[in-house]
């Protein structure tokens, strides 16, 4: 590391120097943390078009069967499987992923712990090349013969193995291969940001000055890179059951299929974890400020993120209560299970009563983060009917698990990327964002969202299964009631994507037209990227800021102003 | 909860449901006071000309403890339902009750097939009843049932049972369940098993002993016969 460092650190500062890089070393082959995170932001965000686009697909299939949908044509059984499977495939690895850890902790890291780039700039690059080779290597399966693969994003073999039973041979393979690219990508990522934190820090910065969003992002890392290990070994099993013969899981040789399992949900689970941390941080950072108030209990809400961490890799089969693994187990993970929604509740808690006592300024950016809040209860509390073994007997594999984990996803994914993304837009760009515009967008975003989902938990509980592409072979589920509760959320999902053109027509006025320029410190916060200029040169500053104090001393006793800046001496 | 969507037909139906209702009072509780809470506080403490935010820090004790009291309710909540849960679990997966009959399940792409053990209660005789996608069963008896797979994982899901268990390749899982009211449902298979995921649905028919000793009868020489041919 002391190696790497200065090379790459005399090699930023040069650049003030000198501007004319080329638009391949600027924008292409960047080591600059900030232009990685745009990399990895903007490819992000087209990916979610993708998988937005595949759910417009197959939930039109669902509210109208048969139709000819326009711009995808007719969803046969097949296309419907694979449009699922690649949907939520899409939305975790190729959007919540690169989004929330990749994006926001490749551009927040460096500016929030005060040093000029990340601490393996090339690592860096290097992981932006495989991530963005694994979603050519996902987008391709689409088109090798045979279509791309319909197995679930969970992939459970034999179906996921044989290619006789998923008659995708090559979209399987390729699926499997874009997946397992995209965990290198992002083991490279994660020994970059803990690196960064733990080590990079300016002056004066102690471990408990660190804000939490950097500090959700570390452990996050960690938590990927502790649980992706068992599932890249699975992996390349499964990878050679597909293609060599081998029969790690084929039940016929001697192999089991629910070894796949356990190595998925090993990962699988902490993976929820990964992408919640990210945007709670997110959010406390931005109810602070808008709040004018110190987080509450900062050190509490650390240690239960440690907390839920370490009892996240106790839980994992609490998606397996009925797969057929010993039964006896399911009262081992319950107990796991129930326990982990105590540290959740407590980050709840902890939000709600730093609001106590603000000053509230509902800008669009703190909408978006009390919606995370109110949203994501709503997916926390559901989660425990799942987590009870007996009743997760009836609501497994229904649209009720369906609902419950979107409810936590949506407001991750796509309400803590808002989130993010409109309070760091002034940072990134140097202009404001329309704010009457973010209302707009922000209001059609989180109405439709519960007209899409709440439908949905009614459908699971009256027993609607997933992944099937048409109701009308099962009598109890074909009735009309049903079928109207399916328009309803499709007729929601269509309102809800018509609304992100408005939040893209807002980027793009922002970005080009003549908004309000944001200054350093438009919403007067106190970390350490306010002090810098919008956008901050390559380098970040001129020289290194010292750091005081803690990065939530808002309306501190005695001071005029009532924000303390981490890097203002006292 | 559930009955109101999906009528109950066995002798757990019930104990499941009222699990998912207790589950559903108390975190509807949690849930509703924190949102009321959350939303009081966002319009309490709305921006106001002059009014300066708090100083909290939330280190204290006496701050503490309005997070930590509600942390030790929320456990004694999860107690509550851990031990309901299980209890329900122990009832449906981990005990068989002795059966008056056991029929065998076989889970295919994209099909379910079903052997009765036919007039002599017995498996495994000639005069076993093959079907498909049709499961016929007498109401008030425990049955126990022998889930296989050919190829792929199935899920063998009876809603009105609330009775849910994957078909793995390779093994066989037995469970059982007992009816408590007559009529024809579906059966779904639950887990995605191909493009025909969609396209295996079956049927349930719980019977009376007499329907079902005449559909027995019904079938019975029929299946003799076949079984006769080479
Ligand atoms: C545009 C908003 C969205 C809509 C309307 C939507 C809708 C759906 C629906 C209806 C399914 C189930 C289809 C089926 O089982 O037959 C599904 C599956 C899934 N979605 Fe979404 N979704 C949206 C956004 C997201 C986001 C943001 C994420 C995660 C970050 C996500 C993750 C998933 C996952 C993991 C699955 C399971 C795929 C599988 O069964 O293999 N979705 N989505
Ligand atoms: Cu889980
Ligand atoms: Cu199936």
């Amino acid at each position: 590391m002391a190696e790497s460092i200065p090379a790459d650190a005399m090699h930023a500062h040069d650049d003030h120097h000198h501007t004319e890089q080329s638009i391949w070393s600027k924008y292409v082959f960047s080591t600059d943390h900030k232009m990685i995170a745009m990399q990895y932001m903007f490819t992000g965000m087209a990916m979610a078009l993708i998988g937005g686009f595949m759910a417009y697909a197959f939930r039109m299939q669902l509210a109208f069967p048969g139709i000819d949908v326009p711009g995808y044509g007719t969803v046969t059984a097949s296309d419907y499987n694979a449009l699922v499977t690649n949907h939520g495939t899409i939305m975790i690895f190729w959007v919540a992923m690169p989004v929330l850890i990749a994006a926001f902790g490749n551009y927040l890291i460096p500016l929030m712990v005060g040093c000029d780039d990340m601490v393996f700039p090339r690592l860096n690059r290097l992981s932006y090349q495989i991530f963005l080779l694994s979603a050519i290597v996902l987008i391709a399966s689409f088109f090798v013969p045979g279509g791309g693969f319909g197995g679930a994003w969970t992939a459970y073999p034999p179906l996921s193995a044989k290619s006789q039973y998923s008659l995708t041979a090559l979209g399987s393979s390729f699926w499997l291969v874009a997946v397992a690219l995209e965990f290198t990508a992002f083991l490279l990522g994660g020994i970059n940001f803990v690196t960064t934190a733990m080590n990079a820090r300016a002056p004066g910065m102690k471990i408990f000055d660190i804000p939490i969003v950097v500090w959700m992002i570390v452990v996050a890392s960690i938590l990927f890179m502790s649980s992706v290990g068992p599932l890249i070994a699975g992996a390349v099993m499964l990878f050679m059951d597909q293609n060599v013969g081998t029969a790690f899981f084929d039940p016929d040789k001697g192999g089991d299929p629910i070894l796949w399992q356990h190595l998925f949900w090993f990962f699988g689970h902490p993976e929820v974890y990964v992408v919640l941390l990210p945007a709670m941080g997110i959010t406390a950072e931005i109810m602070c400020v808008f709040a004018r108030k110190k987080m509450f209990a900062y050190k509490t809400f650390l240690y239960t993120t440690f907390a839920t961490g370490i009892l996240s890799f106790t839980v994992w089969a609490h998606h397996q209560f009925v797969a057929g693994i010993d039964p006896r187990m399911a009262n081992i993970f319950t107990v796991t299970t129930l326990l982990i929604s105590i540290p959740i509740a407590e980050m709840c808690f902890i939000y709600i009563a730093t609001l106590y006592g603000g000053s509230i300024r509902l800008t669009t950016p703190m909408l978006w983060a009390l919606a995370f809040v109110a949203e994501f209860l709503i997916g926390g509390v559901t989660g425990i009917f799942l987590g009870a073994s007996g009743a997760d007997i009836y609501f497994h594999d229904t649209y009720f698990v369906l609902a419950h984990f979107h409810y936590t996803f949506f407001p991750i994914a796509i309400i803590g990327t808002f989130a993010g993304f409109t309070y760091w837009f002034p940072k990134m760009f140097g202009k404001m964002m329309n704010d009457t515009l973010g209302k707009i967008h922000f209001w059609g975003t989180i109405i439709p969202f519960n007209f899409i989902f709440i439908p949905l938990f009614v459908l699971g509980a009256a027993g609607q299964h997933r992944r099937i592409y048409n109701y009308e072979h099962f009598p109890e589920l074909a009735g009309v009631e049903m079928q109207d509760m399916r328009v309803l959320a499709t007729v929601s999902m269509l309102v809800m994507l018509v609304f992100q053109l408005v939040f893209f027509y807002n980027c793009f006025i922002s970005w080009k037209k003549k908004q309000k320029d944001a200054g350093k410190n438009p919403w007067k916060a106190n970390t350490l990227e306010w002090t810098t200029d919008s956008p901050p040169p390559h380098g970040n500053w001129p020289e290194l800021p010292t750091v005081y104090r803690g990065p939530y001393e808002y309306s501190v006793p005695g001071r005029e102003e009532d924000y303390f800046p981490q890097n203002v001496p006292d | 909860m559930i009955d109101q969507y999906v009528v109950a037909l066995s002798t757990y139906a019930n104990d499941i449901d009222n699990l998912i209702l207790l589950i559903g009072v108390l975190v509807g509780f949690w849930l509703i006071l924190c949102e009321l809470v959350f939303f009081y506080f966002i319009i309490r403490f709305r921006a106001k000309d002059g009014r300066r935010a708090e100083y909290i820090t939330g280190e204290e004790k006496s701050h503490k403890r309005w997070i930590s009291y509600p942390h030790m309710l929320v456990l004694v909540c999860d107690v509550f339902i851990v031990f309901f849960a299980i209890k329900v679990w122990y009832d449906v997966k981990q005990q068989l009750p002795e059966p008056y009959e056991t029929v065998r399940i076989v889970g295919q792409q994209w099909a379910w097939s079903f052997v009765h053990p036919g007039a002599d209660h017995e498996l495994g005789t000639a005069d076993d009843i093959k079907t498909v996608d049709e499961l016929h069963i007498e109401v008030g008896k425990v049955y126990h049932f022998k889930l296989e797979s050919r190829d792929v994982l199935h899920s063998f899901s009876v809603p009105v049972f609330r009775l849910k268990q994957d078909a793995v390749p390779g093994r066989v899982i037995t469970g059982w369940f007992e009816a408590n009211g007559t009529g024809t449902h579906d059966i779904q298979c639950a887990e995605i098993c191909g493009i025909g995921h969609a396209l295996m649905p079956a049927q349930i028919f719980i019977e009376s002993p007499e329907r079902h000793a005449a559909w027995v009868a019904e079938q019975s020489p029929v299946t003799l016969a076949s079984a006769n041919q080479p």
